[in-house]
């Protein structure tokens, strides 16, 4: 812990208290809209209007800037559910519980956009909607380990009981995650090689990379409203019985 | 009681009981049969075709045969309470879960590997491949048995666990049937199998250290 500013501690030791979450969180809201829509303006801008033409692909390579980001939250995403969900089965945080189920839909539906984009980019470029190449396939599989996540946390009907069974599953299907990302390199498929994320120098062109980042960073923001409004109604779920929510509905009448 | 002990305790009680229910063993037995023989009177019976797909047959049937049975794996000891004694013993609760895991491998998966090759001629299989289709399945099939305890160990305590466990389940059991299918389909042709073989001996090792682990977790949340 001495590692560690003080003040820092002790923004993590608030955070930890629902009421002061939920109120921190509504304030932080409006500012997280406003950079996610700058972002995507930008972003948008950049990838639609500002960037050239692939000289291959033409226009339909633009798809990028929806396609790659959504992929790389959908692993982003399972990567902090677990996170989070460990933290909530070592140290009992129910902020951490919270956090872990509701990113669940949130990564499944990037997972889905991901999947759904990348067939839709497949058929002009491949000329087929779907191939069994081994990254399409992981990324199907990362999709049904999102909707075991969901069913199972619906299944049980003691929320924190169910919160600790999905962040051992969360646990146990992080193997996944590391054979997605490195799928396109150890095995030579139909899905292209990495090209942003290499040692060295990126083999894409600044123009189109800049807005593909952008996107990226905007992908980010759209996580954080969507995550946090779902854990917002999921925390004033569980604390429906506790003082603070009472006086706070009591106040708002 | 030494920790060796009761680890041997626990499987001899398991294979008793198991030998006490024979349905037990029968059951995942017959139903892995049952759908190797329907697959050529779905699709007809051509032999270059069925030949062509006998690996992957064999292995899906293997592993909905295992996913079947897994519902037996901690389900009566559940219901009659002898599984809070064993995670209220003194010894590590997810050593004498291995113990469980082995004993019901032995009952429910032994035997598939047993009826295996006379599928395999059924459907056409060339003789040089029943070796390496018998060897994945000796590797894979107790992988089979360790993953899928992690999801019943998640589920036994929900009154209507059993679509939900497949949904758990099947989505880790991909790489098994990736890498045991294509080992068999390369022996088929007369390829080198080396690396599939190399590749699912080490899942089987990490399967057999980590598994037990989340197992011994979830049950205890399932039981609190």
């Amino acid at each position: 812990m001495f590692l560690i500013p003080d003040p820092v501690v002790r923004f993590f030791h608030r955070m930890a208290s629902p009421p002061h979450f939920y109120a921190f969180t509504e304030r932080l809201m409006p500012w997280l809209v406003v950079i996610f829509l700058l972002l995507t303006a930008a972003g948008l801008y950049g990838g639609l209007y500002l960037a050239p033409a692939d000289y291959q692909q033409g226009d339909s390579y633009r798809i990028i800037y929806i396609h790659v980001p959504s992929a790389w939250m959908s692993l982003f995403i399972y990567v902090v559910m677990a996170v989070s969900g460990a933290i909530g089965l070592v140290w009992r945080i129910k902020l951490a519980e919270i956090v872990a189920i509701s990113s669940a839909p949130v990564g499944a539906s990037f997972t889905f956009i991901a999947l759904v984009t990348g067939s839709l980019w497949g058929k002009p470029m491949w000329g087929t909607w779907w191939v069994w190449d081994a990254r399409l396939t992981s990324e199907l599989i990362l999709l049904f380990l999102y909707l075991g996540v969901i069913g199972l946390y619906g299944a049980i009907d003691d929320k924190r009981t169910a919160s600790r069974a999905v962040a051992i599953l969360a646990l146990v299907g992080v193997v996944n995650i590391p054979i997605i990302h490195y799928s396109v390199e150890w095995w030579n498929t139909l899905h292209q090689g990495p090209t942003v994320t290499k040692m060295d120098k990126p083999s894409i062109h600044v123009s189109m990379l800049i807005p593909l980042l952008l996107m990226a960073v905007a992908f980010k923001f759209y996580y954080l409203i969507a995550m946090l409004q779902r854990a917002r109604t999921e925390l004033l779920l569980r604390e429906r019985n506790a003082q603070w929510v009472k006086v706070m509905i009591s106040e708002s009448k | 009681m030494s920790l060796s002990r009761a680890f041997f305790a626990v499987i001899r009680r398991d294979l008793v009981l198991a030998l006490r229910r024979r349905s037990e063993i029968a059951n995942p037995l017959l139903f892995f049969i049952l759908v190797i023989t329907l697959f050529p009177l779905g699709i007809g019976a051509q032999p270059h075709l069925l030949q062509a797909i006998a690996p992957g047959i064999i292995w899906v049937s293997a592993l909905l045969a295992a996913m079947l049975s897994l519902d037996s794996l901690f389900r009566s000891d559940f219901d009659d309470g002898s599984l809070e004694q064993i995670l209220l013993s003194p010894h590590p609760t997810s050593v004498l879960v291995l113990a469980k895991i082995i004993a019901h491998w032995l009952v429910t998966g032994l035997p598939l590997l047993v009826v295996a090759p006379l599928l395999a001629v059924f459907l056409g299989m060339p003789n040089h491949a029943l070796g390496i289709l018998l060897l994945t399945l000796l590797l894979g099939t107790p992988v089979l048995s360790l993953i899928g305890a992690i999801g019943v160990a998640l589920t036994v305590g929900l009154r209507r666990g059993g679509m939900i466990l497949s949904l758990l389940v099947l989505p880790l059991y991909v790489p098994v049937l990736i890498f045991a299918g294509n080992a068999v389909q390369m022996a088929g042709s007369g390829l080198p199998v080396d690396a599939q073989i190399n590749i699912l001996i080490s899942i089987l090792l990490m399967a057999l250290v980590l598994a037990p682990l989340p197992v011994a977790s979830a049950l205890k949340m399932s039981i609190n």
